[in-house]
């Protein structure tokens, strides 16, 4: 869609905010991710009716009540299921799911592998605090080994899921991880995940100022950033540092790996392909927090077509009909089948 | 030779054998052809949950039973005329079902020491008096099969499996069936395995000519064409009169159909059905897990669609959380739940009419669902229209609680005319409704307490809804005590409020002095009606009240109730109907229950009921 054709409908951030009272815990991240989706919204050049927000139960779970859209507060863990019937029965209509590391990652994490590899035409928001917020600070699926909590007092025993690896290893079309406090960034990924055809998954690192404080103040903090999160643009070396001289290159035996001071036109580098077709390297680039948990790339990791769930199924419904028309003739013909005996 | 032709007024037969023998496919033919003929039926298929049981055994026995008659009928039958065992394990499992004087007709094929002792016969029953009293035709079917297709191409074990074509011949023999589209029938299912078409089709026919020649066969029996109302018929079967109904209520309503449903014994058939109907803009959705099926449902209700999800008592157990949020957000949803043997997986291929209360009352908080109940085959057809008709009138989930019987049992169905079927259409909210020209999703209809269904796509009409109890009129959350009182029990109200669309009570009262009704819901219909003639034939009074709308009650019942000194309710659970109407009534009654995993026997019923009448 054309600059032009997007504001032509004249909608501004205002419009998709709703009269109701905003009840997230003052500092909260989702506040930061709302003012950013509200104001990304107008760029999308569709027309509020056509916009549904779907989530399941949880903090981040609220956002519909927030958006002047259609929406849906369903319930735990099932908005991508709930998402699946809505969107593939309505290809005409934007649909996009808000949800949790609990709620997508735990109790709804069926739902969301279901939906990534069946590639329904659904934009993913998952808030990641790596935290239980409304049930008052529990571990989460994604909380890091050894978490005290009120739950785990001798520290949690479970491994946590890497959201962006799960959902390749899903094949998922679409997968890109931002960050709440990084307007633009964010934005950006939105655009991107907005303008992809197929499910798009977006992990949004979140901070939950109340029970996980400062989870990822180690990539907001100007003087460690650069150290940890790794820029990923489509095209572009993966080069980071303050002063660019760290980067991921391929190792001799083909796997991924970090380096210091490596020096311009190192043919190792890696540029980034976000459009690579196999899903290994993006899952590669996914596993680089593995070697030390605080590498964060950031960006989209992978984007690539495939046929939608969604127009796959209307394309049956229209093969079907364009056969032999679903006519009251042909529903009559349907009930008498092939044996019929008639009484005079 | 010349066989003489005996006149029977109706009959009962039952084919049994090894699961993996095609027992159900004879079944189904013999009934086709039967249907054809244009006698009254009524089948019972009985099958056991695992695929290929251990050939031979009797945990692997799968059978199929079929009444016909010449006259209207309304059960499968209680005890068989007729048992056609393929072999030991099928004779030992169903010989205990057989009246003295049953004709058997045993393949002898496997009677040997081994197998006999396999299932615990020390010595031979045809040959050491078990079977005295039974009119035993022993019958080398299998031998006299792979004779008949001893030219072919065949291995040995290949033209064995046409024993089943070979018996349903010599079956079809003794009837005087019809035989024309069975034929077709077979070419048509091997269309891409000519060979194999052409040996069943060589076996059935050497089945025929095996009773028309063989002196062991000296009858041939005639079962006249039971007299019908005008009309055209078929031969349906539950769960595909239950597809066929929701097609056409569809259509009816002029909506696009949504089904996401997960597979599970014995409602898969439904979505088998449907997924071959797309072309009246049917979705179907096979969910990664019962929850989703659901989900993915109330989904495309939100959207606009007529959502349906079809499962049986354990998927609905998983449903539950969701059939909440659907009453909470008051959207149009049919959840048909095929009931089967419980709790937990149960008897997955065997009937039951355990989930009524599971349907009535298995979600937290108060969160009341209207039911509704076919009480035969073919009603399941009615039955999915009434539920599309509620569920689109009141904006709410309904339950449609078939079972095993009805799913697979089948009957002759008069086909209506599309035209004469209820119209069902609705629309949807366009314009804002409230005062000062904003949208209100939770303002009703002041008739059915039902809430607009403005659906995405609409402009002006953006809303929110969800799980967390809403404010009256505006939808929006709301924490306050009053109010959450209020939408308690106005969504009570509005389910209750369906009772006043509803027909009279049929009551089946011949001669209006009958003091003991018999009242029943769901598939002891045949049963019961066959246990009433019974009675009356016998000079005695009985009425029938038989329910389709199991919340709410028609408001008729509790006054027709009144007027009997007994009330009677046979059920296959341990009272679950019962229960309800003495809560609701305050009138005893006499539950009359059975767990069985097969439908109540009339003759036991009768006898029963004939008790509790001279008790009286």
């Amino acid at each position: 869609m054309t600059e032009a054709a997007r504001g032509a409908l004249g909608l501004k951030a205002k419009d998709f905010k709703t009269d109701q009272e905003v009840r997230w815990c003052p500092g909260c991240g989702d506040y930061a991710i709302l003012a950013a989706v509200q104001g990304f919204m107008p760029e999308l050049g569709i027309a509020r009716e056509n916009i549904v927000f779907i989530s399941g139960i949880g903090c981040s779970s609220r956002f519909p009540y927030y958006m002047n859209t259609y929406g849906m507060h369903s319930i735990h863990g099932r908005a991508p299921a709930i998402a699946t019937g809505l969107s593939s029965s309505r290809p005409d209509l934007s649909v996009w799911v808000v949800t949790g590391d609990g709620d997508a990652l735990s109790i709804g994490g069926n739902h969301l592998i279901h939906a990534l590899r069946r590639n329904v035409n659904l934009k993913i928001l998952l808030f990641n605090n790596r935290i239980y917020g409304l049930t008052k600070g529990q571990y989460s699926p994604t909380s890091e080994v050894g978490k005290v909590t009120k739950s785990t007092p001798m520290g949690s025993l479970d491994n946590p899921f890497n959201p962006v690896s799960m959902a390749l290893g899903a094949e998922a079309t679409f997968v890109g991880r931002t960050l709440d406090s990084d307007r633009k960034h964010l934005t950006s990924v939105l655009r991107a995940a907005a303008d992809h055809q197929g499910t798009a998954l977006v992990e949004i690192y979140q901070n939950c100022n109340i029970f996980n404080d400062g989870a990822f103040d180690i990539l907001k903090d100007s003087d460690t950033r650069d150290d940890w999160m790794i820029r990923m643009e489509h095209g572009q070396p993966l080069r980071f540092g303050a002063d660019g001289s760290k980067a991921v290159v391929r190792a001799a035996n083909g796997a991924l790996a970090i380096e210091d001071g490596v020096a311009d036109g190192d043919p190792r580098v890696v540029v980034h392909d976000a459009h690579a077709e196999d899903p290994a390297y993006p899952f590669a680039l996914s596993r680089l927090s593995s070697l030390d948990s605080r590498y964060s790339p950031m960006g989209v990791f992978r984007s690539v077509q495939r046929p939608t769930y969604d127009a796959m199924m209307a394309a049956q419904l229209d093969q079907a009909a364009a056969k032999a028309p679903g006519d009251d003739a042909a529903l009559d013909a349907l009930l008498h089948g092939a044996d019929t005996w008639t009484v005079a | 030779m010349s066989k003489s032709v005996e006149q029977l007024d109706r009959v009962v037969i039952r084919i049994a054998g090894d699961s993996g023998d095609g027992m159900q496919l004879t079944g189904d033919r013999f009934t086709a052809e039967t249907a054809l003929f244009g006698n009254d039926l009524s089948t019972l298929p009985n099958f056991p949950a695992e695929i290929r049981a251990p050939q031979g055994t009797l945990a692997g026995v799968s059978s199929f039973q079929l009444h016909f008659a010449d006259h209207d009928i309304l059960t499968p039958g209680d005890r068989p005329d007729v048992l056609v065992a393929m072999n030991p394990a099928a004779l030992k499992a169903n010989v205990g079902d057989l009246p003295k004087g049953a004709t058997l007709i045993v393949d002898t094929h496997d009677f040997t020491a081994r197998a006999l002792g396999r299932i615990g016969w020390q010595s031979n029953p045809l040959e050491d008096g078990t079977l005295e009293g039974f009119v035993v035709h022993a019958v080398e079917l299998t031998k006299l099969t792979l004779d008949a297709l001893a030219d072919t191409q065949l291995s040995r074990k290949d033209a064995g499996r046409s024993k089943n074509m070979f018996a349903l011949g010599l079956l079809s023999w003794m009837y005087s069936r019809p035989t024309e589209n069975t034929i077709n029938f077979v070419r048509q299912k091997f269309a891409s395995k000519p060979e194999i078409a052409d040996a069943n089709i060589t076996a059935f026919r050497a089945g025929w000519n095996y009773g028309e020649t063989t002196e062991a066969f000296a009858v041939q029996y005639e079962v006249k064409p039971a007299p019908q109302s005008t009309g055209t018929y078929r031969n349906i079967s539950g769960n595909l009169a239950l597809a066929y109904g929701l097609i056409a209520a569809a259509r009816r309503a002029q909506l696009p159909m949504f089904l996401g449903a997960y597979p599970i014994t014995p409602a898969s058939d439904i979505l088998h059905e449907l997924s071959k109907h797309k072309r009246f803009g049917i979705r179907t959705f096979q969910a990664e897990d019962e929850i989703a099926g659901i989900g993915a449902t109330l989904g495309a209700a939100f959207g606009g669609a007529l959502g349906v999800t079809t499962s049986s008592g354990p998927g609905i157990a998983l449903k539950g959380e969701a059939i909440g949020l659907a009453v909470s957000l008051e959207l149009p949803l049919i959840i048909c739940d095929i009931q089967r043997g419980g709790p937990s997986t149960g008897l997955p291929t065997k009937t039951e009419q355990s989930d009524l209360l599971q349907a009535m009352y298995g979600r937290n908080g108060e969160a009341p669902v209207p039911i509704v109940a076919p009480r035969s085959p073919g009603d399941c057809f009615d039955t999915a229209i009434e539920a599309a008709r509620i569920a689109l009138t009141y904006r709410t989930p309904v339950f449609l609680l078939s079972d095993g019987y009805l799913a697979n049992g089948s009957e002759p169905w008069r086909i209506p005319a599309v035209a004469d079927l209820p119209d069902l259409r609705v629309e949807y909210t366009t314009e804002p409704n409230g005062p000062n020209g904003e949208f209100l999703p939770y303002l009703r209809d002041p008739e059915t307490l039902a809430r607009p269904w403005a659906v995405p796509g609409t402009p002006g009409l953006e809303h929110r809804v969800g799980g967390i109890e809403k404010a009256d009129r505006t939808g929006n959350i709301s924490y306050d005590p009053d109010n959450h009182d209020f939408m308690v029990r106005t969504r009570q109200a509005k389910v209750d409020g369906i009772a006043r669309s509803l027909a009279p009570l049929e009551v089946d009262d011949p001669n209006a002095d009958a003091r003991v009704l018999v009242l029943g819901w769901g598939s002891t219909y045949g049963p019961i009606g066959a246990a009433c003639r019974q009675i009356r034939a016998a000079g005695a009074s009985i009425a029938q009240v038989h329910l389709r709308h199991l919340n709410p009650f028609p408001n008729d019942l509790g006054g027709i109730l009144a007027r009997y000194q007994k009330v009677v309710i046979p059920e296959m659970n341990l009272g679950q109907l019962a229960l309800l109407i003495r809560a609701k009534y305050l009138i005893d009654t006499l539950s009359v229950t059975q767990v069985r995993g097969l439908p109540f026997k009339a003759d036991e019923l009768a006898e029963m009921l004939q008790g509790v009448i001279e008790n009286d």
